[in-house]
């Protein structure tokens, strides 16, 4: 009894962890294919590793069923949803920001 | 165990905070509607710790089922919408 609420705490823990990796990137990254790199991997899996943990913690019950179906479906459709924006974004001319156009940018800042 | 689940209610909205920076301030609807999608998420589970919390899961978890759904649908037509606006002009 005692060593499921352990690993439920465990999981709980690794899923805070990417959440504060995820909301890093998507403060962080500097264009809008990279937050989204961020954030859909990221939350996919803390949603995912938040839910096995509330479901270890819960013990079995329909309770338990219901947050594992949760997880199940977060893990299909999260992945969607983010190709599906990052589709829309390619398409509607959303700028790559690419490492020599950077380094150009800096060279045309010191030129003036 | 209700100190761990108040703490874990207090990260997660301290990480709520830092995400609407991005939903107020992100340059382009694009980055608004990505920082949507990843609020949405973190709602879903300050959820299901508020009925940790209350101990009634079982009221709450429905709660987040139908939050979950609405989520993914309400993504999905934001790109969408966005994609025939741009086939339109």
């Amino acid at each position: 009894m005692i060593v499921t609420k352990i690993l439920a705490v465990i999981f709980m823990l690794g899923g805070l962890f990417f959440f504060l990796t995820a909301t890093i990137g998507i403060l962080r990254f500097p264009d809008f294919f990279t937050r989204l790199h961020a954030t859909g991997k990221g939350d996919t899996l803390a949603v995912f590793l938040f839910l096995i943990g509330f479901s270890l913690y819960e013990g079995f019950t329909l309770t338990s069923l219901k947050i594992l179906f949760i997880a199940v479906f977060m893990v299909l459709a999260q992945p969607t949803a983010t190709h599906a924006l990052s589709r829309a974004g390619m398409r509607c001319g959303e700028t790559i920001l690419l490492h020599e156009e950077k380094k150009e940018e800096k060279k045309n800042d010191s030129s003036i | 165990m209700t100190l761990f689940f108040q703490i874990l209610g207090m990260c997660l909205f301290l990480l709520v905070f830092l995400v609407l920076y991005r939903v107020v301030f992100g340059p382009g609807i694009f980055n608004r509607a990505a920082a949507v999608s990843a609020l949405g998420n973190k709602t879903l589970i300050i959820l299901l710790v508020i009925g940790f919390l209350y101990h009634r899961v079982e009221m709450f978890v429905d709660i987040s089922i139908v939050y979950a759904l609405l989520n993914f649908i309400g993504t999905l037509a934001v790109a969408k919408y966005l994609e025939m606006e741009q086939r339109k002009l």
